[in-house]
């Protein structure tokens, strides 16, 4: 157990952030909440505070004192410092200004995608002078089933860049979960990162504190890039990210408490209050499907026949008429939807219901419909759709659906 | 011959008399499961569906021989079904639960390891349709009708993604030895690798179909083995060809996080291995049809 391994497998788990901006299942929270909860596990981190203006920042600065100060944007998406989302100031007119550049504004980084994140929140932090950065990371490894901690005495830049560029550098260690993390395990790691004895302590409480967050607050991620020394040999975390598990919000109400609605697709948050699965895409094609499988299945065949899905959407088991109408609703809410495509194959769900619910929510649509239904009691469920008297479009198969729909989003004659 | 269940497995229900339960067992007896009993804590002695109810499951297994389990069980408790069905000598734990936390998963598996392999249960997702033995027994929440008696084995992530396989081969005239379905969560209880190497030896399964989807590495793991050991032909079909990268689709395993998770990779990577890529999802049915020409 626990062997340190050097160098990195074929595969790499990617550490960074949703690149498409919205949360698409997994919790997000902000750098300084990922700092307070990391320092609650003996973590240490540099003093700071949240600020909301420019003079809340000018603010915090002066009550942390000190002559330098960091700004820092909070979003969730990282490369943060290269898209100008972090600024050292000297003075505190420095820090009213860059306060107010950054507020309101939205940051374009390498991770938010072309539209960029608005930016409604700033951290001033105490900047420190550093003489070494560290990487420091924490994933739950899928492959290994485990959770799996890296660490690399190339901090600052992103793991994947090390990983390319100087994959000797980085260490691993696999977690027993059995027994968890080893001070041992992580005492390895501190002398593999060249550090001296007095830094081997503070980067061990750092390393075994990031692991216990891990474990007890239900993440899925945590780094701390760069984790910095200082000339004074502290190890302190200059950055943090953390993800969590959605599958376990239900019992870490504090984690719960930290989530920020304007970071998420307003159309995603919606969905999930109807407990739906949606995702939003770019193209024109409405996709109203149950479950995850058929519908990234069904997507693929739209794909396949020539057009673009608008989005992807798991209506899930019980297809209530409440939640087709849901999902009829959130699908239109995008303006460039010029079809849609329902494809239910009903095994606890009936057919007939699921029609019924179709029916309902296909009255007034403003886009041409297209149903397939499969599954149980498929031809009472055919003949609701029949006889409704409604426009839509009916296909037995799943190549027959995405062609009718493909053709609908274009004007298309699809008798 | 199939794999995992048959129509003399005897099965018990954990979480027997929650409504869910009642209803998918009440199906599943009615398919020709042999359904022995079940297991609610608190309610040991009672009787629900004419079956006895246990307040734990080794009571159950020592009353009623029981070798299988299904588990309906709230994602809060499911870690603690898994591990009390695996400590008292169940064979096989199928688990449709969605939503348990991944690490609870990760401390399951771990759980496992304390038993022999010989004597380690296997588990059968969570989050997945279950499992199905056509015209033998159901162990899951699927229409028993959709399949019919054949020689393919199927696996797969997905419940609905794996119905519609049935469909397909059932239109075409094919049938299934064993449908199993591994769930969409990123630590499952047991892989395509597990079952592939199940089908390999079961005489009556000819030909098998795995439908992955993005994210993780079994899709890949499995085509491997495929290549180095097994001798029957198998069809690969993984979803998630438009899916973004960084998004969860709806599974909580369906993510695409790491080189190697996307559906092209996964796909190219099983056609690298040999594998009979099915080219799209309309073409499942005809697929396994001519792979099952191959197979002789």
């Amino acid at each position: 157990m626990g062997s340190s391994r050097k160098g990195t497998g074929a595969s790499w788990p990617l550490l960074t952030h949703e690149p498409a901006g919205g949360t698409g299942g997994a919790m997000d929270i902000h750098e300084y909440q990922a700092k307070e909860l990391l320092a609650g596990f003996g973590v240490t981190v540099p003093p700071g505070g949240v600020a909301y203006s420019p003079e809340q920042a000018v603010y915090v600065a002066t009550e942390l004192g000190g002559w330098h100060w960091a700004i820092k944007a909070q979003i969730h998406a990282g490369g943060r410092g290269k898209a100008g989302g972090v600024k050292l100031c000297r003075t505190y007119q420095e820090v009213a200004a860059a306060a107010k550049g950054m507020l309101g504004a939205a940051l374009v980084t390498n991770q938010t995608g072309p539209g960029g994140k608005v930016v409604h929140r700033l951290y001033v932090e105490k900047a420190e002078p550093y003489v070494r950065a560290l990487y420091l990371g924490l994933v739950l490894d899928r492959r290994i089933e485990r959770i799996r901690v890296i660490a690399s005495a190339e901090g600052g830049v992103e793991i994947e860049e090390i990983a390319l560029s100087r994959p000797e550098t980085i260490l691993q260690e696999q977690v027993d979960p059995a027994v968890g993390l080893q001070s041992f395990q992580a005492r390895e790691l501190a002398f593999g990162l060249g550090l001296n004895i007095k830094q081997v302590s503070q980067a061990v409480t750092a390393i075994m504190g990031c692991y216990r967050a891990f474990r007890d607050l239900d993440a899925t991620m945590v780094e701390v890039n760069p984790l910095v020394v200082t000339r004074d040999d502290r190890v302190l975390a200059l950055d943090a990210k953390m993800s969590f598990d959605d599958n376990a919000m239900f019992r870490r109400p504090k984690v719960t408490e930290m989530r920020d609605s304007a970071e998420e697709d307003p159309r995603e948050a919606r969905a999930a209050e109807f407990g739906l699965n949606y995702v939003g895409l770019s193209g024109d094609i409405g996709c109203i499907i149950n479950g995850a499988g058929l519908a990234m299945a069904t997507m693929d065949m739209i794909k396949h026949a020539g057009g673009e899905p608008a989005n992807f959407l798991d209506v899930g088991g019980g297809a209530s008429p409440e939640r087709v109408a849901a999902a009829f609703n959130l699908v239109l809410s995008d303006q460039s939807v010029k079809a849609i495509l329902v494809n239910i194959f009903a095994g606890i769900n009936r057919c007939d219901w699921v029609a019924q619910g179709v029916v309902q929510a296909a009255k007034g649509l403003r886009v041409p419909l297209v149903v397939r239904l499969a599954g149980t009691n498929v031809e009472e469920g055919k003949r609701i759709i029949r006889d409704c008297g409604l426009p839509i479009i009916t296909a037995d198969t799943l190549a027959e659906a995405a062609r009718k729909v493909v053709a609908a989003s274009r004007g298309g004659d699809v008798t | 011959m199939s794999i995992l269940i048959d129509a003399t497995t005897r099965v018990i229900l954990q979480g027997f008399t929650g409504d869910k339960a009642t209803f998918h067992a009440k199906e599943m007896i009615e398919y020709g499961t042999r359904i022995v009993g079940g297991v609610t804590p608190g309610k040991g002695g009672q009787i629900h569906l004419e079956r006895p109810v246990f307040n734990t499951v080794k009571d159950a297994v020592k009353a009623t021989g029981a070798e299988a389990s299904l588990a309906f069980v709230p994602p809060a408790f499911a870690a603690d079904a898994l591990m009390e069905a695996a400590d008292a000598g169940l064979r096989l734990v199928c688990i449709i639960t969605d939503g348990i936390p991944a690490q609870d998963m990760m401390r399951v598996k771990r759980y496992l390891r304390r038993y022999p392999k010989a004597a380690r249960t296997t588990i059968v997702g969570p989050n997945c349709a279950g499992i199905i033995s056509a015209g033998k027994a159901m162990l899951g929440i699927m229409p028993g009708n959709i399949y019919i008696r054949g020689n393919v084995g199927v696996v797969s992530r997905s419940g609905t993604l794996g119905y519609e396989a049935g469909a397909q081969m059932k239109a075409l005239g094919i049938g299934v030895t064993t449908s199993v379905g591994i769930g969409g969560d990123p630590i499952n209880g047991s892989s395509f690798l597990d079952h592939l190497m199940l089908f390999e030896q079961d005489p009556e399964t000819k030909a098998v179909i795995m439908i992955g989807e993005i994210g993780g590495p079994q899709e890949s793991e499995a085509a491997k083995w495929v290549k180095e050991n097994m001798t029957k032909p198998v069809v690969g079909y993984v979803a998630g060809l438009t899916a973004p990268k960084g998004r969860r689709m709806g599974h909580a395993g369906a993510i695409i996080s790491a080189e190697g998770d996307s559906a092209a990779e996964k796909a190219e990577i099983m056609k690298s291995y040999g594998l009979l890529v099915v080219p799209s999802a309309a073409e499942i049915g005809s697929t396994v049809a001519r792979a099952l020409r191959t197979a002789g």
